[in-house]
C-alpha cells in the first residue's frame, strides 16, 4: 500500500485567562489574547508522531481559523509533521460544531488519501469532544475515541486502540480510514525540533484554502451552517461563601475545624 | 441555511432522554436527566420519553418509569449488547426520526458523547455539549442551554430556532436524581430494528471495566493541589475518617500522583458534597466550578492571598502538612471517644 498518511486536527486557542466577551456582538473577543495550540491537540500530535516513527509515512496538520494561526501552526509543524493546511475564510466565522466538522471534513477530502485523522479529546475554549465523532460522520469513516494507545496493521488496513472507559478500558479495532480522538495527557508531547525550524518557516510548507478552494456548500459553513444561536452571555455567578478566617495556633485551628466538621457531618 | 431533517413545525412536544446502561443498572447521569426532564415536562405539559438500547435490558425500563418517564422506546437486539457507535447510532436515528421529539438529552459520558456527536451530524442539527443548566423558554417553547466556556468564567445561553431535535449533553453530577416511585406506570414501545452485523465495523477485542470511582455524589471531598506535594496518602486518611473520597486539581493528576478520574473541575468531575476540604489548592476558576455546589468549603493554604479563600466558607492560612495530620489525630481521638 501507499505510505501512511495521517491528518492531525489542531486548533489554536486563546489562553483562557486572556479572553473577553464583546457586549455588543456577544462573540468571544480573542484578538488581544495570546494564543497557544489547544493543549489536548498536542497529545494527538504526539500520538501521530509516534505512529510516524513506527510505521513511516507523513503527517498533515489541519486547522480552521484566521491567518494569524500560522505562527502557532508552524511551531507544531516543527515537531515533525510534513505540511500545514489552514482553512481560512471570513465565511467560516461563527461556526458551531456542525459547521466546523463539515468544514474540516471538506479539508480532509481535499487533502485526499488520508488513512487516519487524529484529534485532541476536546478544546480548552468551549467545544467539548463532539468534533471527532461529527467529523467521522461527515467522512463516513469509523471512529475510535479517547484512546491512550493505538497500533496499526497496514496490511489488513486496521487500527486497534485502547479506549479508557468506566474505570477500565476497551480494546477496539476498526478499519481505516478512521477518526481517532486522543485522551488528554496520555503522552508527553515532544518539543519542536530546532534543527528543522527554518524548514518549517519556508513559505511552501503551509497551504491556505478558502471556501471556494474547498468547494464548500455555502449553507453548511460559518453562521448559516450553524444551527445554534448564542442568545445571551454572562459572567459565571459566584456562590456566596462566608470567607471566615480561622486564626490562632495550629492546635486552636485544628480544634475549631474538628468542631465545624463534626457539626456539619 | 442548513436544514435539519425535521424542523420545528414537525416536532413532537416531548423531551427524550438517552438511557445509558452502566453494568446492570441505569447510569447515574440518566437518572439525573430523567429527574430534570420530569420537572420541565410537568411545567409545560410535555411528554418525557426514554430511549433504551441494549440486549435483554427490558428490566431497566421499569426503573426508568419509576424515576419519571412516561414512555420508553426500547431497542433490544443482540447486536446492541455492547456499545458500538455504528449499531447505536443506527438504532437511535431510526427512533428519533420516527418520533421527531423536540428535545433530546444525553449524558456527557464517553459513549454518550460519541453517540451525540454522530447523531447531531446525521440529523443536521445542533448540539450543545456539557450544559450546566437546561430549561425551556416558555414563550417560544424552545430549549435554552447554559454552557460554560473558558474555564467557567463565561456562561453562554444557546438556543436553536429551527433545528430539531434540540440536542444537549450534560455531565454527571450537574443535576440531582429524583427518588423512584414504583407505582408509576408508563408505556413501552419496541423499536423494530433490522440491524445486521455488516453494518458494524467496530470490533471489541477485549474489555475490562474496573471499579469506577464516582465522586459526583460523595458526602465529603478532600481535594489536594500542588501544595500537598503529592502526599495523597495523607489526604486519603482524612477522607476515610470523614467517610469521603479524595480528589485533585489538574497538576497532581498530570504528575501522576493520583488517577485522572479524581480530577475535579471544568475538565474533571463536578461534585456536590456536604463538605469540601481544599488542601494546598490555589483556586483557579476551572477547579472551583467543581466544588461550587458544595454545602460548605474549607480551604487550607499557606498563601493568605490564594484565590481559593474567595470560594471558601472557612479559611485557614497554614501548612497542610501540619494542619492535616493534626486534624487526622484529633478526629481519630473523637472517634475513640464516640465509639468508646
Amino acid at each position: 500500500m501507499a505510505e501512511l498518511h495521517s491528518v492531525v486536527c489542531v486548533k489554536v486557542v486563546p489562553k483562557p485567562e486572556e479572553i473577553r466577551v464583546d457586549p455588543e456582538t456577544k462573540m468571544l473577543e480573542r484578538t488581544n489574547a495570546r494564543s497557544e495550540i489547544n493543549p489536548p491537540d498536542m497529545n494527538a500530535m504526539e500520538m501521530a508522531l509516534r505512529l510516524k516513527d513506527r510505521y513511516g509515512g507523513r503527517i498533515s496538520l489541519l486547522s480552521m481559523g484566521p491567518p494569524f494561526f500560522e505562527t502557532n501552526l508552524r511551531v507544531a509543524l516543527a515537531m515533525g509533521a510534513d505540511h500545514v493546511y489552514l482553512l481560512s475564510d471570513p465565511a467560516f466565522a461563527g461556526a458551531d460544531t456542525l459547521a466546523t466538522t463539515y468544514t474540516l471534513a471538506q479539508g480532509i477530502r481535499k487533502i485526499g488519501g488520508v488513512d487516519l485523522v487524529l484529534c485532541g479529546e476536546e478544546s480548552s475554549d468551549g467545544a467539548t469532544g463532539q468534533v471527532p465523532p461529527g467529523l467521522a460522520e461527515w467522512l463516513d469513516a469509523s471512529q475510535l475515541t479517547l484512546l491512550t494507545e493505538v497500533s496499526l496493521d497496514l496490511a489488513q488496513q486496521t487500527a486497534r486502540g485502547r479506549r479508557e472507559s468506566k474505570g477500565g478500558y476497551e480494546i477496539l479495532e476498526v478499519h481505516l480510514p478512521c477518526v481517532i480522538s486522543v485522551k488528554t495527557a496520555c503522552n508527553e508531547p515532544r518539543f519542536m525540533d530546532y534543527g528543522i525550524r527554518s524548514w518549517a518557516l519556508e513559505k511552501d510548507r503551509l497551504t491556505v484554502w478558502n471556501a471556494g478552494d474547498l468547494e464548500a456548500d455555502a449553507s453548511l459553513i460559518g453562521l448559516p451552517g450553524s444551527p445554534t444561536i448564542v442568545t445571551g452571555l454572562a459572567e459565571a455567578p459566584y456562590r456566596e461563601r462566608r470567607n471566615e478566617f480561622i486564626e490562632g495556633s495550629s492546635q486552636e485551628i485544628i480544634k475549631d475545624l474538628v468542631n465545624i466538621l463534626l457539626k456539619e457531618l | 441555511m442548513v436544514a435539519s431533517l425535521y424542523g420545528v413545525n414537525q416536532e413532537a412536544k416531548s423531551i427524550w432522554v438517552y438511557m445509558e446502561v452502566d453494568g446492570e443498572s441505569l447510569a447515574g447521569v440518566t437518572l439525573e436527566l430523567i429527574a430534570k426532564g420530569r420537572q420541565v415536562c410537568d411545567q409545560l405539559g410535555w411528554g418525557l420519553t426514554g430511549l433504551l438500547l441494549g440486549h435483554r435490558v427490558s428490566d431497566l425500563a421499569a426503573d426508568g418509569i419509576a424515576h419519571g418517564l412516561d414512555e420508553i422506546w426500547l431497542g433490544d437486539d443482540p447486536l446492541l449488547e455492547h456499545f458500538t457507535i455504528e449499531a447505536y447510532s443506527i438504532a437511535a436515528y431510526q427512533a428519533i426520526m420516527a418520533a421527531k421529539p423536540s428535545v433530546f438529552w444525553l449524558g456527557a459520558t464517553p459513549d454518550g458523547r460519541d453517540l451525540a456527536g454522530r447523531l447531531a451530524v446525521r440529523l443536521r442539527t445542533g448540539l450543545n455539549a456539557d450544559c450546566t443548566d437546561l430549561y425551556i423558554n416558555p414563550e417560544e417553547e424552545r430549549l435554552v442551554c447554559e454552557v460554560s466556556g473558558f474555564g467557567g468564567g463565561v456562561l453562554a445561553l444557546i438556543e436553536m430556532a429551527e433545528h430539531r431535535p434540540q440536542m444537549a449533553t450534560v455531565r454527571p453530577g450537574v443535576f440531582s436524581p429524583g427518588s423512584p416511585d414504583r407505582d408509576r406506570t408508563g408505556k413501552i414501545i419496541p423499536i423494530d430494528l433490522k440491524l445486521s452485523g455488516d453494518q458494524i465495523d467496530t470490533q471489541l477485542i477485549e474489555r475490562s471495566f474496573g471499579e469506577q470511582v464516582d465522586l459526583t455524589g460523595v458526602p465529603v471531598l478532600v481535594a489536594g493541589g500542588r501544595g500537598v506535594d503529592g502526599d495523597f496518602k495523607m489526604l486519603a486518611r482524612l477522607a476515610e475518617l470523614l467517610g469521603g473520597e479524595i480528589g485533585a486539581t489538574r497538576p497532581p493528576v498530570d504528575e501522576g500522583h493520583i488517577e485522572r478520574e479524581r480530577q475535579i473541575g471544568q475538565t474533571g468531575v463536578v461534585t456536590s458534597p456536604k463538605v469540601a476540604i481544599c488542601c494546598g489548592i490555589s483556586g483557579a476558576f476551572h477547579f472551583v466550578v467543581g466544588i461550587e455546589k458544595a454545602d460548605l468549603v474549607v480551604a487550607i493554604n499557606s498563601d493568605p492571598e490564594a484565590p481559593i479563600f474567595d470560594f471558601a466558607d472557612y479559611c485557614i492560612v497554614g501548612d497542610v502538612h501540619e494542619i492535616v495530620p493534626g486534624l487526622i489525630a484529633a478526629l481519630s481521638r473523637e472517634r475513640e471517644v464516640a465509639f468508646g
